[in-house]
């Protein structure tokens, strides 16, 4: 790790194969190394506090910070001594940390100092403003009723002719909770101000009344739809922290689910793309080659979402001979249809002139605000784990990543459609050789650890940060794509119409439930 | 258009034939017209995510296409409580989404029925009940009927509706 600004901190590279390092120092240069790794390109992948007092007066709060750099990963701890509890403001390095920070003040009462945004974001007021969750002497079994939500002040646009558009929590569809406020006027929009939070269960929480081996559950369901991903990551943590081999079969078959998980959500997205530009046949045709997809998991795998499938050591289903043939054969199938449908979508005057020029972020402001994942690569970042830092099975063979340069629906359409074409060739590629060997290794619940897993889930990088400490769970953090993502979009719409926001909104296709966890 | 005329065309038609319930009772077809005589009309229901992982949101999705023929039955979706006779709500019930629940349930006209979906909106799942999470739907509002799963399988959710529309049969 080459970092001029950590000279005088001893990093610790984590025994995996993935590139992580991790380390701790004080504010100064836990700032400077931020700093350093935002102007050399690198970006904050997440950060999360931690209560590690030990009840007995000694230990600290600390703020971790996971920044991606060339090298790899770098996690930087930075203590909090009891009477000072506030740590550097990363805003003006990192265009996602404000909401992060406002988190980390509520999860645990440690100030960002600097920052300027104090409102809440996750508790909307139903609990006292001074209760932290995530303090050891909380338990989360107090009573807490007889708390009002209070009003949110959104940020109000004033003019002629200017007027405002709640919509949510509850949509006009089957779609996730969340508050938008749009500022507009006539029907053009000048803002959108995001209000999530509406889901916060406070799994971070519950994670530490989890027995560790038992957590990829919990993790696997932050959301749903990256259920792979999630749990992944979180025995990519716990292996990480054990030391432990995983076979290399079961590896082979993780990322055969992965990359499985990744189609199934590009069919779904491509049919609603679709039918949110009223090509309502996009729609039937691609939730009918999605269901043979589902089912075809549910078969081979025992869950039609694969949840419950990667656990710790491995993987909890094997694929035998004749389950190959039937995932070759569909690959092919669907490769044709796929194709033939690309054909119909590209050639579709109505469709396409929805789509092109629609939501667009430019990649200028891709960078600076440090969009990412499959949303990313649409404009122009070309940023993905599986290409940048992969590991087994993934250098063999090398991942071809799919990126464009227009940042707008057609483009994150467009890179849908190639991802899925590489996705089937790298399922392919493993399928027909998949090692021989167990598929599960035996795991002991460690006593004391702490380990990181970074996957490629299909919306954009999911890291989980895990700490063990008298063999339970002292800490789980996991973090989505969609805490970066989601103040993009707010500028994603900026002079677009309202009714081509849902057409924005899915061609990224966040997760609330990631987000607010 | 000729290629869309021939793609739809040369799909044809996918619908499956209806599961049997799992009390043994009729099949969907026929509680197509025992929808009629029940309600008067078709079924219309409104989803609400109360706090769910999105894993259910998928199911109820897939429930919608051609595979299952759910609009072939008279059973629809639409986008406000006021035009629908159940509520298919998944969980756990965030804190958060108790007060807009409970306002949609209000919305919704007499007489009305829901459905909890999952193992979450069961009682709380793997999310159990805590500083931000209530636990199961029938904390907020009552419940007719309950869909195990995790999530549930569409054909397992078309079941636990029509159980629901069973339960109000004169």
């Amino acid at each position: 790790m080459n970092i001029a600004a950590l000279a005088s901190v001893s990093l610790q590279r984590q025994s995996s194969a993935l590139r992580v390092w991790r380390g701790s120092c004080q504010a100064d240069v836990w700032l400077a190394a931020a700093r350093e790794v935002a102007e050399g390109g690198g970006r904050l992948v997440s950060l999360w506090g931690c209560d590690r007092r030990d009840g007995a007066g000694s230990g600290h709060f600390i703020v971790s910070a996971a920044l991606a750099t060339g090298d790899g990963l770098l996690c930087l701890e930075l203590p909090l001594t009891a009477d000072n509890l506030i740590y550097p403001d990363l805003t003006p390095h990192f265009a996602c940390a404000p909401r992060l920070q406002r988190t980390i003040y509520e999860m645990l009462g440690l100030d960002a100092e600097g920052a300027t945004d104090f409102r809440f974001w996750l508790n909307h007021g139903d609990w006292p403003g001074d209760y932290f969750p995530l303090r050891r002497e909380a338990s989360a079994r107090e009573d807490l009723s007889g708390h009002e939500v209070v009003d949110y002040p959104f940020i109000a646009v004033e003019g002629d002719g200017v007027h405002e558009i709640p919509v949510g929590p509850v949509h006009a569809g089957i779609i996730e909770p969340g508050h938008f406020r749009f500022s507009i006027v006539g029907e053009k929009i000048l803002r959108l101000e995001e209000r999530l939070g509406y889901k916060h269960k406070g799994i971070d929480k519950r994670f530490e009344t989890m027995p560790p081996l038992q957590g990829h559950r919990l993790a696997g369901r932050v959301s749903g739809d990256t259920t792979v991903a999630y749990a992944w990551a979180y025995c990519m943590a716990l292996e990480s922290a054990t030391g432990i081999e995983v076979p290399r079969r079961a590896l082979a078959l993780r990322a055969l689910m992965l990359e499985r998980e990744r189609i199934a959500n590009h069919l779904g997205d491509l049919g609603a793309l679709g039918n949110d530009a009223a090509f309502a046949l996009g729609l039937a045709q691609f939730m009918r080659l999605k269901e043979d997809w589902l089912r075809l998991n549910d078969r081979l795998f025992g869950h039609r979402l694969m949840m419950d499938c990667v656990v710790p050591g491995g993987t909890e289903a094997d694929l035998d001979a004749e389950g190959v043939v039937a995932l070759l054969a569909q690959c092919n199938a669907i490769e044709c249809e796929v194709r033939a449908l690309r054909d119909l979508y590209d050639e579709h005057a109505g469709l396409q002139d929805r789509f092109i020029a629609c939501g667009r972020v430019t990649p200028k402001l891709a960078a600076r605000l440090g969009l990412t994942g499959m949303a990313g690569r649409a404009s122009g970042i070309a940023v993905d784990l599986r290409a940048d830092f992969p590991v087994p099975p993934y250098a063999d063979p090398e991942v071809r990543m799919a990126t464009h340069r227009n940042g707008d629906v057609a483009a994150r359409v467009i890179v849908r459609f190639d991802e899925i074409v590489e996705s089937l060739r790298l399922i392919r590629h493993w399928a027909a050789a998949l090692p021989e060997g167990p598929i599960r290794a035996e795991m002991a619940c460690p006593q004391a650890g702490f380990g990181i897993g970074w996957v490629e889930g299909w919306r954009g990088e999911v890291m989980v940060a895990l700490e063990i400490d008298c063999g339970r769970i002292r800490r789980c953090h996991c973090h989505d794509p969609s805490w970066q993502n989601w103040p993009v979009l707010e500028h994603a719409v900026i002079g677009d119409i309202v009714p081509d926001f849902p057409l924005i909104n899915k061609s990224f296709n966040l997760s609330y439930a990631g987000h607010d966890r | 258009m000729w290629k869309i005329l021939h793609r739809i065309a040369k799909t044809g038609i996918v619908s499956e034939p209806s599961p049997a319930l799992d009390d043994g009772g009729a099949e969907c077809t026929q509680i197509g017209a025992e929808l009629l005589t029940i309600l008067g009309r078709a079924l219309t229901i409104r989803e609400v995510d109360a706090g769910s992982c999105n894993g259910c949101e998928l199911e109820i999705h897939a429930l919608n296409n051609p595979y299952y023929n759910l609009e072939g039955y008279g059973i629809k979706f639409v986008a406000s409580p006021r035009h629908a006779d159940m509520l298919l709500v998944t969980g756990p019930v965030s804190r958060h989404m108790a007060f807009a629940l409970r306002r949609t349930w209000e919305a919704t006209p007499d007489p009305k029925l829901v459905v909890a979906v999952g193992d979450c909106g069961r009682d709380g799942g793997p999310f159990g009940e805590g500083y931000a999470s209530l636990g199961g739907v029938d904390k907020v509002i009552p419940v007719d009927v309950v869909v195990s799963g995790c999530p549930p399988r569409p054909v397992e959710l078309l079941r636990g509706i029509l159980a629901a529309v069973r339960r109000r049969s004169p």
